[in-house]
């Protein structure tokens, strides 16, 4: 978002004589006009701006304006109500904001528990497949299809299986195993929030596993063969050689997780339809019944808001701790 | 070097449990495919009472699933392709320049990947729309409309992954190649792409995929001519019946085409990913 | 050079690819053709359109004006109608939920029906006038008028019925030991299914059920969900979970498939449902011979200042488009739609009401099962609160009642302090706006 501003600046302003200065001096060959790097970045930077920046803005600011029924059609001359839309959604004496403030915990749990899960099972089957054996081609193979899947045809295929009386996990769990007496509700109740983890992490576990492979092949077989000499066992070497090894793969590859996971849509919304059970309402399907099925868009886009906000500084933090380097790349 | 028996137990429970784990849901849509409807309405049966297979004769008409399929193959290859062309000039420029503007801009860029889409899902598409008074040309219900969203939504991470991969890319290469006279360009298309080619598959096949799942715009930005499959599947229920059959076979034969090319190109991918990811 | 000549050829590529897979699909407007926007009412949404093209084209042979049908399904069609609603770009005529049409009428995007503009459809008597009074808030031009006419009923399974030697309900009472004789968990049968995880089920069942006894849903605007009444009235539904005659897995059912499968199978000795039911249960192999309909009783004697609510008036509006550069041929289309001839031949085929009287007159709408839904929506319907807000109204409610049903099937007792509990929330959130 500060980009058009800085980057005017560095078209129009500064002085024409003005080199890289951060160049190293090897670099100097390249023959650049200072303006082409700027030309590379157009087609993103507008794209970029039509689709997200512009239309975001738009939500900032529908979050500070009466969009509902009455004023929908004429949106664009909706009363300005300051910051009533936010005063509504985070007061937490009413019923509304308690409802956002379960929602996001609800999401903030999730999340969490999907990460760790999905870098665990990741971690895991990537180990056990990184050295070759018969079969491991099939084996990477199968694990990669639950990603590949349409997101519709997979829930709906757990949605068939959560059935309390006809789907299969209650013929397995409670007919096959005897784990319950009674048969457990896996699509209302509490165990909803269960499912909804479930299902995700079935869904998301295969990039984890993707990348984390890709991270095992750029290890170096020698610093396993040192650590060995060293008398360090499987478990050592998983220790002081592959995870030190995969802190960059990890970095990204957690937020890319967190991010996914905090912001789907479509997983819950398949699984429960709009109105979720209370356990499993997550930050997205809430806003969505706030919008787009009760009318209130100015209250939903400062819900929206508010999750931005959120994000923004989790994930600025996150960078922080995590020791940024994109900017010396 | 020989592993523990501890070592072995374990790895072979991990791959056990995972490969249980994947296959369940798998299994359970490939016999549900060949169950007559009766079958799938009742209690969950690990056999077919009979195998049929009129659900993948029947899903054809039920929706019209080729019409979406094509749309499907539209949006996602023109978003994948187009998403990858600005990725590649992008991230070319974010690694071999230093320029005012590049921290901003990739700060920028990454942020857009934390927006939530309800929150810019209805102004997009007031856009969209008014774009067509203004313009005379509709983005909205357009596959053109959804390949521009789609790239978007691709873009941040493609640009992410392949400046680490330029980078890893030792930049003497195009120097070499500049000082034979070629023009940036010239050196990119000619010497950095080809070394970098794992990386444009990783980030093809992954914008491939944003496009081909995406469920939320597609269901407000099309129209019933340009609805998209991931969109569409919902059709096989309808007001009083859920052809759970029709649906499994319809999943079966559209992801058919997604898990072959996805798998084909796994090689590619992890070697893009590697480089890529671990620059990053 | 080179450099610019790669540039140029990559912008050309991507204008290119933009130009070629941009898709026109923008309707002209020459008075000649009109776009269509059906809801889904049949079995499949090219059934739907199979019904429609030929009676669309019918219709063509009378005016010269073309229609461009499509068929959209239910999850789809409000967001679609909202995105035209803001944008200005929609379709000229379109079918509603009739629960939507004060909602709708409040923003303005539907062509109102004044006097002078119903002349133009036939004249408001035209129409049947419980189906009429769903059209859109009291006291200001409806803003729709009715297409397809729905109302519940109770469907029960007739040899269950013979076998336990029972008779069809007369009033709750007797609907609820009627249930209890018929409950055998043992065999897997139930006195009753429901659609419990429907949360819009939930608000049709909050409202009907608070109505008999005599709850008001707003006085003034201000909303009253957490009267006694009200309270009273979604204990009534929630009750028969509790009671034991539902089988507890039915608070997962999110849609009629199951419920209505349930039914079929014998597994379920009634339950509530719409008169488009009767479709559905034909293909999950049940003749109409091996169920009853009756409506849905109510408590007797009635509680004070209760009213004889056993549906609400349920169905389906059919409106036009503020925006439609085609408005007289919209009317003309409405009109054609909601004609005698019409009426007889589409709710034939789709198995719900007509909503103009004269229909009635044919044969095939003279069956005993036509005329209880006839009698039950002419009689003993009240339509949903016709205000702007139905929609948060609904779900507020709606969601109340689907957690209540979970919680119970849980094994959580639900006694009228959690119901009003629950309902005191619903309403103070009405109430915030939130």
């Amino acid at each position: 978002m500060s980009l058009p501003a800085t980057q005017r600046r560095g078209r129009v302003g500064g002085p024409p004589d003005d080199p890289p200065r951060r160049a190293r001096t090897r670099r100097r060959r390249i023959p650049a006009k200072r303006w082409f790097p700027y030309v590379l970045l157009v087609p993103a930077l507008l794209a970029e701006l039509a689709v997200h920046v512009i239309p975001m803005l738009v939500g900032v600011w529908m979050s500070v304006q009466q969009v509902n029924q009455f004023t929908l059609r004429n949106w664009t001359r909706a009363p300005f109500i300051g910051l009533d839309n936010f005063a509504l959604a985070a007061r937490l004496s009413s019923p509304a904001g308690q409802q956002l403030l379960r929602s996001f915990t609800t999401t903030v749990v999730f999340t969490v528990l999907v990460v760790v899960l999905c870098w665990l099972l990741g971690l895991a089957a990537a180990v056990a497949l990184q050295k070759p054996f018969p079969g491991r081609g099939v084996l990477r193979t199968l694990f990669l299809v639950p990603f590949a899947l349409p997101v519709f045809t997979a829930v709906i295929t757990w949605r068939f299986m959560l059935q309390r009386d006809t789907g299969l996990v209650n013929r397995v769990l409670v007919d096959g195993l005897g784990l319950f007496d009674d048969k457990p509700f896996w699509l209302v109740g509490p165990n909803s929030f269960v499912s909804l983890v479930v299902v995700m992490v079935w869904r998301v576990w295969p990039y984890a596993f993707l990348t984390i492979t890709a991270g095992l092949q750029s290890i170096p077989d020698e610093l396993y063969e040192v650590a060995e000499m060293d008398g360090a066992g499987p478990w050592q070497q998983l220790r002081r050689v592959t995870l030190p090894m995969l802190r960059p793969v990890n970095r990204v590859l957690l937020l890319v997780l967190f991010l996914w996971s905090f912001n789907d849509f479509t997983v819950p919304y398949t699984l429960f339809g709009a109105a979720a059970p209370p356990d499993a309402d997550v930050l997205s399907v809430h806003i969505y019944q706030s919008s787009f099925v009760t009318w209130n868009f100015g209250l939903g886009s400062a819900m929206s808001v508010l999750v931005l906000a959120f994000l923004l500084v989790a994930s600025a933090i996150y960078m922080l701790f995590s020791g940024r380097r994109a900017e010396h790349a | 070097m020989r592993d523990g028996v501890g070592v072995r137990v374990a790895r072979i429970t991990v791959i056990v449990v995972l490969t249980v784990f994947t296959v369940v849901p798998l299994y359970v849509m490939l016999v549900s495919s060949v169950k007559p409807l009766r079958d799938v309405q009742g209690a969950f049966t690990l056999l077919p009472s009979a195998v049929t297979v009129q659900p993948f004769i029947d899903m054809w008409r039920t929706v019209p699933l080729a019409q979406y399929f094509v749309n499907s193959v539209w949006v996602s290859l023109g978003a994948s392709v187009c998403s990858v062309l600005i990725a590649i000039l992008a991230a070319y420029a974010l690694s071999r320049y230093r320029f005012r503007g590049r921290g901003g801009f990739l700060t920028m860029v990454l942020s857009t990947q934390m927006f939530p889409g309800i929150l810019f899902l209805l102004p997009l598409f007031l856009i969209y729309v008014n774009l067509d008074r203004a313009a005379g040309t509709s983005l909205f219900g357009s596959r053109f409309g959804l390949i521009i969203t789609y790239l978007t939504f691709a873009l941040p991470f493609s640009i992410w992954l392949l400046v680490g991969y330029f980078d890893s890319i030792p930049r003497e290469l195009d120097e070499a190649a500049l000082v034979d006279g070629a023009s940036p360009l010239g050196a990119l298309v000619r010497v950095v792409l080809p070394a970098a080619l794992p990386g444009v598959a990783a980030v093809t096949i992954y914008a491939f995929m944003t496009a081909w799942t995406e469920v939320l715009f597609a269901s407000v930005l099309t129209t019933t001519e340009t609805r998209t499959l991931a969109v569409g599947l919902r059709s096989y229920a309808t007001q009083s019946n859920v052809y759970w059959n029709q649906v499994m076979a319809a999943s079966l034969v559209v992801s058919l085409p997604v898990v072959a090319g996805f798998l084909l190109l796994q090689k590619a991918l992890v070697r893009g990913l590697t480089a890529g990811a671990v620059k990053a | 050079m080179r450099s610019s000549r790669t540039t140029a050829v990559l912008a050309v590529l991507l204008l290119v690819f933009g130009i070629t897979a941009c898709g026109s699909g923008s309707s002209s407007s020459d008075g000649k053709t009109l776009t269509y926007w059906a809801s889904n009412q049949a079995s499949s949404l090219d059934a739907d359109r199979q019904i429609l093209q030929p009676e669309l084209a019918k219709f063509e042979q009378q005016t010269g004006i073309h229609v461009n049908l499509e068929v959209i399904s239910w999850p789809d069609l409000l967001n679609r109608i909202l995105a035209a609603t803001t944008s200005g770009e929609g379709p000229d005529v379109v079918n509603i939920g009739n629960t939507w049409s004060a909602s709708l009428q409040a923003t303005g995007a539907l062509q109102p029906f004044d006097d002078a503009t119903l002349a133009k459809v036939g004249g408001k008597d035209k129409f049947l006038a419980s189906s009429m009074a769903a059209t859109g808030a009291p006291g200001q031009p409806p803003a729709a008028v009715p297409l397809y006419g729905l109302a519940y009923g109770l469907f029960y399974n007739k040899k269950l019925f013979a076998d336990a030697g029972v008779a069809p309900p007369k009033t709750w009472q007797d609907l609820v030991a009627v249930a209890h004789r018929l409950t055998d968990p043992g065999k897997g049968q139930w006195g009753v299914g429901l659609e419990g995880a429907s949360y819009t089920e939930g608000a049709h069942f909050a409202f009907m059920f608070g109505r008999q006894h005599g709850a008001q849903l707003f006085v003034n605007g201000e909303p009253g969900f957490d009267t006694p009444q009200m309270v009273a009235g979604v204990s009534q539904y929630v009750d028969l979970l509790t009671g034991g005659v539902v089988n507890p897995s039915d608070a997962e059912h999110e849609n009629d498939t199951e419920m209505l499968r349930d039914f079929a199978a014998g597994k379920s000795a009634m339950i509530m449902v719409q008169n488009y039911a009767t479709a559905a249960l034909k293909t999950d192999g049940m003749d109409e011979s091996q169920y009853g309909v009756v409506p849905i009783p109510v408590p007797d004697p009635l509680p004070a200042g209760g009213a004889k609510v056993s549906s609400h008036v349920a169905g389906i509006d059919i409106a036009a488009f503020a925006n439609s550069k085609n408005p007289d041929g919209a009317l003309k289309l409405i009109d054609f739609m909601t004609g005698v001839d019409e009426q007889k031949v589409l709710n034939g085929k789709l198995g719900s009401l007509p909503v103009v009287t004269q229909a009635y007159q044919d044969p095939q709408f003279q069956t005993p099962l036509i005329a209880t839904f006839r009698g039950v929506l002419a009689d003993a319907a009240e339509s949903m609160p016709m205000i702007a807000q139905e929609s948060q109204f609904e779900t507020l409610i709606g969601t109340s009642v689907k957690e209540l049903l979970a919680q119970a099937a849980g094994g959580t007792k639900i006694d009228a302090a959690a119901v009003q509990a629950k309902l005191t929330a619903a309403n103070e959130q009405m109430r915030t706006g939130g």
